[in-house]
């Protein structure tokens, strides 16, 4: 990255991709509940109604009418994107996002192809309760078809939902809720866009590999700092697509680190961490000595605080699993 | 129940060339339907089928009033639909078989057909995904300011799916240029529809305010009439139409379904009521034409259909080898 110059905002760096990319290309549409006129729940959007008009549209509460809209208008000639206002209600638009959308270009037979992007906010530690805190990222993942991307700072939300805008393959484009108001450091010769399915070394290191995505990346960068204060020197992979992934990235990593943790806000059954663990060792099992996942426990998401703080992986989760497993506990504990 | 409405659609009057072409594509639709059931026994259709069998004028009606670039959303019960679009029934049988040369190479079968060059965006597999479909290619032709339309094709079980309520709802608010056609055939798949539908179909389209009309889906050139209006009512700007085709399905909901569960007598008084049976009595008492110009177009597409097959069943199946890619690059 270029020198940075000034800090930029997560919620600002989606509206200022949006507006970009309808700036650019008048065939960009925008629409979701609430998000004109009052411009999003969680604030994201103000000014784009009043800047593009009728491109940007107030939908009933109609996940799968949006959904449907969004793919028949993306295989006529539009690039809509929709917002999902919390991802668990992805649920209700799930039909047309994996049925139409993601299948059409294989079907096709490549005849055409639908340049859609959902935008959903996501995650817990809201207090949200149940519904309104999970992350769908294992409910997307295992559909062919449809790309899945993650940000973690405000300067990859921005290039990365520029190219998924551009892009000409439905995208599930993921905030986490707790991301919103983080403000992250940008330089003018940042890249405009950056590639969909590429994972990101975001700290060097030669002892562990902490891979995580979109939240779970700063919890891990927050451990590693603390880690290399007790001599453990973490690897910190943003992995920021599940589909495509980027496995080889992964591997390179593993190569040196020789140990694999996967942090994963959500359950493990069934989880992107387990998966991943599977496909590194398949791929890599000459080069680990250890892997294993942080993830939540196997229940519905709670709401009062002193269960959902605790339900969250986090920096100290993951420092203690680290250090615990790496034999620096006892080290730590006396204090050597 | 829906208005029915007496009017005049532009353009649809009908010479007589126009009316043996409308006559045409049924026969059509009707001979590869039963072409495909002969085929599916034989070995070389897979996986299922739903016939149109008995629905033809509904689908060649409507199709015969669209103009180049409008959009088609059709279903799982399609084949009638890509016919009365002009999908090359070729392409369609080559799709049925199996083979790279099909519509989509294979890859979509019965249910998925999608011809884009024809403006058929797609056949939906799960019931109602054609409705929503319609309705965001209608936003997208508003958008663009192309002055298309799109129409979904769907059935009357669908009226009781979340796509079907949300779908005109939001139609109607945007004033989307949509064409909604509910082939009314009668039964939700083995379920006659009113033990499962609260209330008239039409009915919930009028709540909202939608320009709605119930037309006798077995006669074309009555479904064209009702077709030209709604088509031209959407196209104006006013939002979309709702158009209820009452019609009949002369086979099973599915290849598996001997339609045990119809009423006595009931399949015997529709087909007196075939479409095609209408069709050659208004070209005989309309037109003039005599039965032996339609028993010659009868002959035609059934030769037509033979070579179809022949040729369908020499294609190349696809090469495994060739997979495919996940993503456009």
């Amino acid at each position: 990255m270029s020198d940075a110059t000034e800090t930029l905002e997560y919620r600002v760096a989606i509206r200022e991709a949006i507006a970009a990319e309808m700036e650019r290309d008048e065939t960009v549409v925008f629409f979701g509940e609430d998000v004109a006129v009052a411009g999003g729940v969680f604030a994201v959007t103000p000014g784009l109604y009043e800047r593009f008009g009728e491109r940007v549209i107030d939908t009933p509460i109609s996940e799968l009418a949006m959904s449907a809209g969004a793919f028949g208008a993306a295989v006529t000639g539009l690039r809509p994107i929709f917002e999902i206002m919390f991802a668990d209600f992805l649920l209700l638009a799930m039909d047309s996002l994996v049925n139409q959308a993601a299948k059409y270009w294989y079907v096709s037979n490549e005849q055409g192809s639908c340049p859609l992007v959902v935008r959903a906010a996501m995650g817990a530690g809201g207090n949200f309760g149940a519904m309104h805190s999970q992350s769908p990222i294992p409910w997307l993942q295992g559909v062919p078809g449809l790309k899945v991307v993650a940000p973690a700072t405000a300067g990859d939300a921005k290039a990365l939902l520029r190219a998924a805008i551009r892009d000409d393959n439905p995208v599930a484009f993921l905030e986490h809720k707790r991301l919103y108001s983080v403000k992250d450091p940008v330089g003018a010769g940042d890249p405009e866009v950056l590639p969909l399915g590429k994972a990101a070394v975001v700290r060097e290191g030669t002892d562990v590999t902490l891979v995580s995505i979109s939240k779970g990346v700063r919890d891990c960068l927050r451990a590693a700092d603390e880690l290399a204060e007790r001599g453990v020197g973490a690897e910190v992979v943003d992995v920021r697509s599940l589909r495509p992934l980027d496995t080889e990235t992964i591997l390179a990593s593993v190569a040196k680190t020789n140990r694999m943790v996967v942090v994963e806000e959500g359950p493990l059954i069934g989880g992107w961490g387990a998966n991943l663990l599977g496909i590194i060792a398949a791929e890599g099992l000459h080069d680990l000595d250890d892997a294993w996942t942080i993830a939540c426990p196997e229940t519905p998401i709670p709401y009062s605080p002193t269960l959902e703080d605790p339900f969250m992986p986090d920096e100290g989760k993951i420092v203690h699993a680290v250090a615990s497993r790496l034999g620096v506990a006892a080290e730590i504990a006396t204090g050597a | 129940m829906a208005e029915k409405t007496e009017s005049k659609a532009p353009g649809a009057e009908i010479d007589a060339e126009g009316a043996r072409d409308l006559y045409r594509r049924m026969r059509l639709i009707r001979t590869f339907e039963d072409t495909v059931q002969q085929q599916f026994q034989k070995g070389n259709v897979h996986g299922t089928t739903h016939l149109y069998s008995g629905q033809e004028a509904s689908g060649v009606g409507v199709c015969s009033m669209l103009r180049e670039g409008d959009k088609v959303a059709g279903t799982y019960r399609g084949h009638g639909h890509s016919i009365a679009l002009g999908v090359d029934p070729q392409k369609l049988m080559d799709e049925m078989f199996g083979r790279a040369t099909g519509a989509c190479g294979g890859r979509a079968g019965s249910m998925n057909v999608v011809d884009l060059e024809q403006g058929l965006i797609g056949c939906f597999g799960i019931v109602g995904g054609s409705i929503g479909a319609a309705t965001g290619a209608a936003l997208a032709a508003k958008l663009r300011g192309t002055g298309n339309v799109a129409v979904a094709f769907f059935g009357d079980g669908t009226s009781n799916q979340a796509y079907f309520h949300e779908s005109l709802n939001w139609a109607q608010v945007e004033r989307l240029p949509v064409v909604f056609v509910c082939e009314n055939n009668l039964y939700m798949e083995f379920t006659p529809i009113e033990n499962v539908t609260a209330g008239a179909i039409g009915s919930r389209p009028m709540a909202m305010g939608i320009h709605t009309r119930q037309v006798d889906g077995n006669d074309v050139f009555a479904v064209r009439e009702a077709a030209g209006e709604a088509i031209e009512h959407a196209r104006s700007g006013a939002g979309p139409a709702f158009l209820e085709t009452m019609t009949y399905r002369f086979v099973g909901h599915s290849r598996s379904d001997p339609g045990k569960y119809r009423k006595p007598g009931e399949l015997d008084e529709w087909k007196k009521r075939d479409p095609l049976i209408l069709g050659r009595k208004a070209l005989e008492e309309r037109y003039g034409i005599e039965p032996e110009r339609l028993d010659e177009i009868d002959a035609d597409v059934a030769k037509e259909l033979q070579e179809i097959v022949e040729r369908g069943l020499a294609a190349p199946f696809p090469d495994p080898a060739d997979g495919g890619k996940e993503f456009k690059a």
